[in-house]
């Protein structure tokens, strides 16, 4: 009986290694969304199709949840590749010695010249950990047929921002759409009008926590965004709306424009509006600050507990390959940050990319750039900031005093 | 006699509760030992043993009492949480009398009172979050069924999960939707189970509606009453998928309960300890609550013998 019990252990220890080692490589990823999804499957068949001796398994996320459930897999059961983010949403992880450098890919894929522009995003103390698949541009995205109507043209800077809000505004239509349930997008205002008013030095600063939430220069940035919310210029009520619930007024007609990522233009596409659309860059605020925008980098990386990590580097480098990275960032709606991948047909990429490439600096993002810690709690001020103004003093105090 | 033909009655009863003690002290005790015991520390939920290059701990450190420090007297937002804990404490039991109206409502004999009953029972069964996203769209102020309804009266929309004074009784109102679904079957069986003599003689006295319902039918309904206190009472205090589903928490923070606040805390804001501090609080509450009503429900007993 002895001998039978070891022959059966033997066998399922064959069994389970044969699953966790060479062959077999696992991938964690957060690509739920349909045309996500697609455009990440399309990346996974080009891979498998070039090294057809691996086994890819995708374990799929949902977008959300997924942001929870990464710490766990990384610590208890690491797949051989995650989807992740750049900036210090990856940094957190390197920290915590969770994400592999992977240098050496950079160094034999060419990545250090195909990837060059987003390299600095990647780098942690000289060193690469991750590969960026997926980069996107902010902006607001306006109605023209609106705009047309009303005869009012692009705003270059605040006055003449101002002054399209209120035309729109005495004819009846919403200037600014804008759904703040799950906080986020108004952590995209602050940005914008912080990068505008203060430059990109000092709101990285104060991302990073080295400027007060009271610091005399925050000043402009909260008066300015009172310029838009005490007329009545964003949506009412977008406290009850989340970023899809507030693309019904625009796609309805009744709001004029939307600052948002290019994740938009899908469901521009499917409500059959993207036709009557238009997008333009944020508009400057003081002369002189240098230009910088969000745009958030979406990544590829190698745990630390990774059991394959030969095929996951395969899977990595892969990116080099200008077809797949072109097909994976096309279908998802988003630019590739490689330089060989063909160059954007959709007008909206087009523009993003032009933007993108004439910008000065390129932030990831308000709840990217900071702090997990402090991040929601920010935006949940910034959201309050938006209902109620008068609060600004008690808000600013108060994010000082979690921040320290 | 052997030792276990002798001992054999005393020790089975062991044995065969030894499962069940096993599970229990795995997945309840223990966690609830170490969450204290967390709640003492700094902590991001990585790796407690990972070190620093100077050989210090990394992601752990003892801070003391400095987590409740923080709770009791640096956070406003914790007695937001704990007031609206007292709210839905308190308004949540209003399921109760409601529930206890409908089971009289369907305890009537008419045909096809049966699939009335399934009917009133049928939110129960539906999952916490479709009925929280059903509600979130009936709320919506530009859209909704409330919208159209306040509207039809010529009245302005209420943007109800959006106004910081009145979204947690938002909330709370889908609450009773399985709420009372739940009591009136509780109530249902607790029905059948009064005596109709009782009833009768009620009647022959010549005693009927209310006064028949508050002095002879709802005396003998008191053990469904007791468990629906319980059942809302402890689901009242662990709230927290309606509002992860119709508000996350919001308008900034305000409709956020302690369960809520302690998911918010460890799993997003990455402060472990301080989520483990408020778990702690919130198991105390429950447990002086628990421990009151253990004491009330041995003593009834004892006083029945």
């Amino acid at each position: 009986m002895g001998g039978k019990m070891k022959k059966l252990l033997t066998l399922v220890i064959l069994f389970t290694s044969t699953i966790a080692s060479a062959g077999t490589l696992v991938i964690n990823s957060n690509q739920s969304g349909e045309s996500s999804m697609n455009a990440f499957n399309s990346y996974v068949d080009a891979f498998k199709a070039a090294h057809p001796e691996v086994t890819v398994v995708v374990n799929e996320f949902e977008h959300e949840a997924y942001k929870t459930a990464i710490r766990n897999f990384l610590t208890a059961e690491a797949p051989d590749v995650a989807v992740w983010f750049a900036g210090n949403r990856m940094k957190f992880f390197v920290d915590q010695g969770l994400f592999q450098d992977v240098s050496d890919v950079w160094e034999d894929a060419g990545l250090n010249d195909l990837m060059a522009s987003s390299k600095g995003s990647l780098t942690v103390d000289g060193k690469q950990y991750g590969v960026p698949w997926g980069y996107y541009q902010w902006g607001v995205y306006y109605r023209k047929d609106l705009f047309d109507q009303l005869g009012l043209n692009v705003p270059r800077d605040w006055e003449e921002f101002k002054w399209v809000c209120a035309m729109l505004k005495k004819n009846g239509i919403t200037p600014i759409t804008i759904g703040t349930k799950f906080l986020w997008t108004a952590g995209g205002w602050f940005d914008y009008l912080n990068l505008r008013i203060n430059g990109y030095q000092f709101h990285m600063d104060l991302t990073a926590g080295k400027v007060s939430y009271e610091d005399p220069r925050l000043d402009a940035v909260f008066d300015h965004w009172r310029e838009l919310i005490d007329p009545g210029y964003f949506l009412e009520d977008h406290a009850s709306f989340s970023w899809q619930d507030a693309q019904a007024p625009q796609i309805n007609g009744e709001a004029a424009m939307y600052l948002i990522g290019n994740f938009y233009v899908p469901t521009l596409e499917s409500a059959g509006v993207v036709d009557k659309m238009d997008f333009f860059q944020f508009p400057t605020i003081y002369e002189g600050v240098g230009v910088a925008e969000d745009a958030p980098t979406d990544t590829i990386h190698i745990p630390s507990g990774a059991k394959n990590v030969e095929d996951a580097k395969k899977f990595l480098a892969f990116l080099s390959n200008a077809e797949a990275a072109t097909n994976w960032a096309k279908i998802a709606g988003v630019l590739s940050p490689n330089k060989n991948a063909a160059k954007p047909t959709d007008r909206f990429q087009v523009m993003g990319a032009k933007m993108l490439a004439e910008a000065d600096d390129i932030a990831q993002f308000w709840d990217r750039d900071s702090n997990p810690d402090m991040a929601g709690a920010a935006m949940e001020g910034f959201q309050e900031f938006m209902v109620k103004p008068d609060r600004e003093d008690k808000i600013r105090a108060r994010l000082e005093k979690r921040k320290s | 006699m052997t030792f276990w033909e002798r001992n054999q009655l005393r020790i089975a009863p062991f044995l065969f509760l030894a499962p069940a003690i096993l599970v229990f002290l795995i997945y309840v005790i223990y966690p609830i030992i170490d969450s204290i015991w967390v709640s003492f520390h700094q902590w991001n939920g990585m790796d407690r043993n990972a070190l620093n290059e100077d050989g210090t701990l990394k992601n752990w450190k003892w801070v003391g009492l400095e987590n409740y420090y923080i709770l009791f007297f640096d956070d406003e937002e914790f007695y937001v949480s704990l007031f609206n804990n007292i709210r839905w404490l308190i308004f949540s039991l209003l399921a109760i009398p409601i529930g206890l109206l409908l089971a009289l409502f369907v305890n009537q004999k008419i045909t096809g009172i049966r699939y009335v009953k399934s009917l009133f029972y049928f939110p129960f069964v539906i999952n916490a979050v479709v009925i929280g996203v059903i509600f979130t769209w009936f709320y919506n102020p530009k859209y909704g069924a409330l919208a159209v309804i306040l509207n039809f009266f010529g009245l302005d929309p209420i943007p109800v999960l959006a106004e910081e004074e009145i979204a947690t009784y938002g909330i709370i109102i889908a609450s009773f939707f399985p709420g009372i679904a739940y009591t009136m079957i509780l109530y249902i069986t607790g029905l059948t189970g009064v005596s109709r003599e009782m009833v009768e003689a009620g009647r022959i006295d010549g005693v009927s509606g209310f006064t028949m319902l508050w002095h002879v039918v709802l005396p003998q309904l008191r053990p469904a009453t007791l468990i629906a206190i319980v059942v809302t009472i402890v689901g009242a205090l662990r709230s927290f998928d309606l509002i992860a589903v119709m508000t996350a928490g919001g308008p900034w923070g305000s409709t956020e309960v302690l369960a809520y606040k302690m998911y918010q805390e460890s799993l997003f804001n990455y402060r472990m300890g301080y989520g483990a501090a408020i778990a702690t609080i919130l198991f105390l509450i429950m447990d002086i609550y628990i421990a009151w009503f253990l004491y009330r429900l041995f003593k009834n007993e004892k006083s029945e013998k």
